[in-house]
Order: structure tokens, then sequence, then C-alpha cells
């Protein structure tokens, strides 16, 4: 089934444009429904989107680890699979950031310099090439903190980072605004680490599991019922925390809030 | 390079968060509220971005031309009258500081705080050989009192609590276990420190930057100890680590203006003080310390970290650092800049410290001479592993993995055997089989009924070749 295409948003020129669904393995396997709202909502915007089978991983367990030539395999596998696409866009910045930034395991030939700059995270997607400017069909009446991840912010400037000076700027709270009955809450610690850091929130556990108790106080603190980000992996993180402390927080990916499910 | 032991900071980390409900919780807070300090301070001066940007650029200057400002410095410093010494490493600044001070006929030392003879081991060195040496710097104090080393670059106790002062003051001194009234503590502290300014025959400080053009060196405090230190005792011996010059007393209207505010949220320290040539009658040995630095200046990754200005931003910025305290480093300079700089010590003893780190960024960003950090501790991660320090849990773990990733077939295999496997998944799911410590304090997320590719498959076959 595909949905029909919203008249009201994206510019003309980027429909029929070849958009590679760049889903990572974790949403894959645990949280399939954030990458179908993700195909939902590309497809809304009369993109002709693919999910190539190919793909696997972006290598960034190896990379951040220092294990260069074990990331490599994944890396050209994953040129492999995205080149022929005008746009990669994976609903996951510190997978995004991976290719972006840190995909130098293998030589930089044309097609890896395509993929590289034209691997975009969702959010970015939709707020600058798409520039997205309402989601008429999304519908959300909770309270929501939003968790913009340290590799969003930081890696790929999805959101002014606290420590550099200038103009404030949100690209996930720009568009989750546009969605109707969403309040967002403001929090104490808006960009301090929640301690997920991938391999090491098992390598270096207490430090992980308090970095991570602490976000979700500060989210129960200001009275959010849902916690919104664009990098399922944090939340994955913060919901085991919150449910093995018995505290009641969901945890939902922006694609699923602003296609309007599944949940 | 060492058959020390290796520094566990996950390990020690663990313990500072394990003590009680009270030490790490105000660690963390006392930190964050000085970066909220700082980012207001930053906030009101609307070219800081260009501050950091200019700092970076006078200290990348003069460290591509070291050695011409630093005989420029050498050549003026003598014209007014201070004596330079070369030091190679930290055994040779040891020596030379030992050989002044018993030329001198000196039994005792009163010292303010340098991260340099830190690093060097000086107190231990100077202590063997019969001399006395006493911190005045009131967090350096209490540490040196417990036997212990500074756990920050510009805060050295703050991994302890008032009442932990209270307690160790009374051990030590003698006073009330119960006051922990920090007016009182400060009081004690300065009652005890002021007779030994008087007795010592000389005093010691490091310098916060060395300006070639004048031969003048600066020490920032907030106490003054360091004034005092330089100027009752009629013998002066600063340490001075190589990277600490720049080129004009101009370029102090930049550094001054980044320290203060990035290390402690406050304008200016309370003293910056400027030392050129001895006083009248005193006698200035200025100790210019390389103890690996030109080393360092030509790695090509990692010479940036020379840029360090010691303001300990980026400690205070860092999650990790926070819930951790800086004596679960297990080296001189702890967080991120310690991460950084450690290793270079030696890579065995410190190659855990590069994982001890989300590589979240934060250090980078609020660096006020722009030092990559972030991505300089993701390449000592890659020097780590190269060098086959990685633990060998973690090399089957990622072997087996960049297998599986870059192979689809096996990862398919793997995907279906195991359900949605699990173990196959990328970053800390790797570990479940084998450790699983994420289930200590989380719930294991549970695996979907059907894969987003399964749910691809079903719904949108006309794609089914992609
Ligand atoms: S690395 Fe930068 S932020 Fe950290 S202490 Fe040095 S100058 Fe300060």
């Amino acid at each position: 089934m595909i949905f029909p295409v919203s008249a009201t948003n994206g510019s003309a020129t980027q429909k029929g444009l070849r958009v590679g669904l760049f889903i990572p393995c974790y949403i894959d396997m645990i949280f399939p429904e954030v990458g179908i709202a993700t195909l939902q909502l590309l497809e809304r915007f009369g993109l002709d989107v693919h999910f190539p089978l190919g793909q696997t991983c972006c290598g960034q367990p190896m990379s951040n680890s220092g294990d260069e030539s074990n990331a490599a395999a994944a890396e050209h596998l994953f040129v492999e699979n995205f080149a022929p696409f005008d746009y990669v866009v994976g609903p996951a910045g510190s997978c995004v950031k991976q290719v972006r930034c840190h995909f130098d395991a293998i030589e930089q030939t044309d097609d890896v310099r395509h993929v590289r700059q034209e691997t975009y995270e969702l959010v970015e997607f939709l707020h600058d090439i798409l520039q997205v400017d309402s989601f008429p069909w999304a519908e959300f009446q909770h309270s929501v903190a939003l968790h913009n991840s340290c590799s969003s912010i930081r890696g790929l400037g999805i959101a002014k980072p606290s420590e550099i000076m200038g103009a404030p700027f949100d690209k996930s709270a720009a568009l989750l605004s546009k969605v109707r009955g969403l309040v967002l809450v403001p929090v104490d610690r808006p960009d301090d680490c929640c301690g997920f850091g991938g391999t090491f929130c098992v390598t270096d556990e207490a430090v992980s599991a308090r970095m991570g108790l602490d976000k979700v106080h500060d989210h129960l603190r200001h009275g959010a019922e849902y916690v919104v980000s664009p990098d399922m992996s944090c939340l994955m993180h913060q919901q085991g925390i919150a449910r093995r402390a018995g505290l009641d927080l969901k945890y939902v990916h922006v694609a699923q809030v602003l296609n309007g499910g599944p949940f | 390079m060492s058959n020390t032991k290796k520094a566990d900071p996950a390990a020690a980390a663990e313990l500072f968060i394990l003590r009680d409900q009270v030490h790490e919780p105000m660690h963390d807070r006392f930190l964050w509220a000085t970066m909220q300090r700082r980012d207001a301070q930053a906030a009101a001066i609307p070219e800081w971005e260009e501050l950091r940007e200019l700092a970076s650029k006078i200290k990348e200057h003069t460290l591509t031309h070291l050695d011409h400002y630093l005989e420029e410095f050498e050549a003026n410093a003598t014209k007014r009258g201070a004596h330079i010494h070369w030091a190679i490493d930290a055994a040779e600044h040891n020596t030379i500081v030992h050989s002044i001070l018993e030329s001198h006929g000196v039994k005792e030392l009163i010292k303010s705080k340098s991260m340099l003879q830190e690093e060097c081991q000086m107190t231990p060195f100077l202590q063997n050989r019969g001399i006395k040496v006493i911190e005045s710097d009131l967090g350096e104090r209490i540490q040196q009192l417990d036997g212990q080393p500074p756990s920050h670059i510009v805060f050295p106790s703050i991994h302890k609590t008032r009442r932990d002062v209270a307690q160790l003051f009374a051990r030590k001194i003698g006073t009330d276990p119960n006051n922990d009234d920090p007016h009182f503590l400060t009081e004690v502290m300065r009652n005890n420190a002021r007779p030994r300014f008087l007795a010592a025959g000389a005093g010691m400080t490091g310098g916060n930057f060395a300006i070639a053009e004048t031969g003048t060196f600066m020490v920032c405090t907030n106490e003054g100890n360091a004034d005092i230190g330089a100027s009752v005792p009629p013998l002066h011996i600063a340490s001075i680590g190589i990277e600490k010059l720049v080129p004009r007393v101009e370029d102090m209207g930049v550094f001054l203006r980044l320290l203060a505010r990035s290390a402690e949220g406050e304008p200016l320290t309370q003293y910056s003080s400027h030392f050129t040539g001895p006083r009248k009658g005193g006698e200035l040995h200025i100790v210019l310390v390389d103890n690996g630095r030109s080393r360092r200046l030509g790695m090509p990754d990692f010479w940036h970290s020379l840029k360090c200005i010691r303001c300990g931003a980026c400690m205070n910025t860092c999650p990790v650092y926070r819930r951790s305290g800086g004596l679960a480093y297990g080296a001189t300079y702890s967080g991120p800049i310690g991460v950084i700089l450690d290793p270079t010590f030696d890579e065995f003893k410190y190659s855990e410290l590069p994982f001890h780190s989300t590589l979240c960024g934060s250090c980078t960003d609020v660096c006020p001479v722009k030092i990559d950090i972030s991505d300089q501790i993701f390449k000592w991660r890659r020097v780590m592993a190269k060098k086959g320090y990685l633990p060998l849990v973690k090399r089957l773990a990622f072997a087996a993995a960049g297998r599986a990733f870059g192979h689809p077939e096996e990862f398919r295999l793997m995907e279906e055997a195991g359900g949605p496997a699990l173990g196959y998944a990328p970053d800390f799911l790797l570990y479940n089989h084998s450790l699983n410590p994420w289930g200590r304090d989380r719930q294991l997320p549970q695996p979907a009924k059907k894969t987003f590719r399964e749910w691809y498959l079903a719904n949108r076959s006309e794609h089914g070749n992609d």
C-alpha cells in the first residue's frame, strides 16, 4: 500500500527523487515500527523510496572501538548498496554521523564521496532538504521531552550545542512544534549525554547507567509523558533504565510522531 | 613500554558511584553549575566564538614556531635577570630544581599549584632528598594532607565533600571533625599555612603563560598563594612547559578573557600576576620543561593537544568525568584532556582511557582553544586497537561483527538463526551473550516479532528486488 502524496509540502523539484532508505540493524530487528514510520513518512512527500536489501550495518560499533580493519568491510558494503541513490536517509543520527564523518577506513572513491555527502538523518532531511512546513496527518496530544542525541547535535548540527555561543536553533523541535496537540516541555540539561555511547554502555556500565538515570529523572521532573528522539539507540538505553527503575515514561521515535504512527 | 598495571577508569568510576548517595551527585552538580556559569559568561561576550578562534590560531602559530619563541623568551627573561634552565624530561627537571635548592641550602619549600610539577612527580623526589614541600593552594594542600594527587586541574579536591575535609583536618591538624563550615575550614588552613610561608627558603610556582616578547610569565590564581610564595622567600623557581609560550603581551588580552570564564565561570581569576625577572634582592629561576612535548608536537593526529591552557572546562562539561571523579583516571591528567594527554606518556598503561568516553563531543565545543578533543579520543581508540591493547572479549566480538556486517548472507543467517539475533545487533548488544552488563541496570529491549525487512518484503513487494 502506498500512501497518497500530500500536496501541501516539499518543493515540487524533490518529487520522484530516488531515496535509499537506511535502516540500521537495531531498528530492523528491535524497532521495525520506526522503519515503517520513516518509509511511510518519506513516501507522503512523493519520493521514490527503496530499502536496499543487501544493507547490514554502517560499521560504527567496530569503528568507534578503534577497529578499522573490521569497519572497512561494512563501509564497502554500505557504499555498494547506496551509491545508486540521489539521497540516503536514515532515522538514526549516530549511524548517519558515522557515514558522513567517519567513513574513512576505505579509499575515498567518487561513490564513497557521493554517499557520504548525500546521506541524511531523517530530521535534517525533512527540515533542510524537503523543508517541510506541516504534518497535517499527525496529532499527538501529549507532553513531550525532546532528546536530541549527541551525534545529532554535535556531529550533524541538528540543534545548537549549549557550549557554542550564537543564536539557538533546534530542527527536531521545529518539526515537532508543527504537530497538532504536541507540547514540548523544557528540561534542565537538554544536551547532556544520556550515557548510551554504543559499546560504552556495557564497557562502562556504572557510569552509563547513572547518566541514563539522571536523564530519566530530568524528563520526569518536568512532567513529560513521552520522550521523543531522532535516535532510537539513546531511547532504548533510557527506556531500559526507566523500566528497571519502575518509572513511567514512554519512548518513541520522531518518525513515529511525525507520521502519526505506527506506535 | 611499561610493565605497570593498566589504569581501569570504568571500575574506579563504579566505586565512586557506588560509594554512597552523596559524593557523585555532589560532584556532578557542582561541576554542572560551574558549566552553567561558564555558559552565561561566554554568552555575555558577543565575540566569544571569535576569541576561541583567535586563541586557537595564536597557539597554533606559536607551536609551529616554537624554537623561535623559546629562544626569544630565554633571551628576554635572561636580560631581565632570570636564570633559565632547560629540562628534557621529568628527571632532569627534578634534578635541576633539587640542585638549585641544595646550592641555596633550602630545607623547606612552599609551592603553588602546578600540573607540570605533578607530572614530574617532583614532590616525592624532593621529599626523598630531605626537602619539605608544602602545597599552598587550599585544594592542593587538602590533597597533599590526604596523600592523594589532584582530581581536577583547577579544583584539585572537588571530589571531596566539606565533611570529608573537616574529618581530614581533624585527623591531620586536630580540629573539630564536626565543624564543616567552609569559613572555619579555610581559616584553619590559612593559620596552618601562614607560618610555612615565613619558614620556607624558596617558593615554587608553575606558569600559565610565558610571553616571548618580554620574558614574562603569568600565574593565575584565586587565593594569591602563588604571589606570597613568589614574594616572601628570597628564591623563586618556576616550572614551565615549553608549550606555554605566547608571542606577545597583547595576546594575553585574548587568553585572559577566555581562561577564567572557561575554568570557573568568572570574568577573571582574583590574581593574574606577571613575573618579569627577579624582585629586588631576590633570585628567579625558570625551568623550561619538554618531558615528551616536542615528541607530541611531531604527532600529526595529536599535536593540537599542546594548545591546552589547562582551564578544566572540558572536565566540567564531560558527563563521564562528572560521574567518575578525577581519581578514577589513575593519571596526572583526568577528564577529556587527560584521555588525550596521558597515553602520550604511557600508551599501554592508559590504553583504557580513550574508551572511558561516550564521544558526545561536548569537550570539543567547550574548549577555549578549540582542541578537537573528541576526535582525538576517537583516534586514540584506533591506536589502542592497532597496538592490540583492546581487551580480548572486545576484539573477538568486533571481529565476529566485522565479518557479519561485511557479508550480507552471513548477517541474514545470524538474524534468522537467533530469531532477530540480539547477539549480532550493534554496539552494546554485541556483548549480551558473553558479559551482559546491559541487564544489570536496564531491562533488555524486546526483539520485534517481525523485522522491518520482513515487513518491507511483505508490504512493498513491488520493490522486492532492490
Ligand atoms: S583541553 Fe581545552 S577545555 Fe580542556 S583544559 Fe585544555 S584548554 Fe581547557
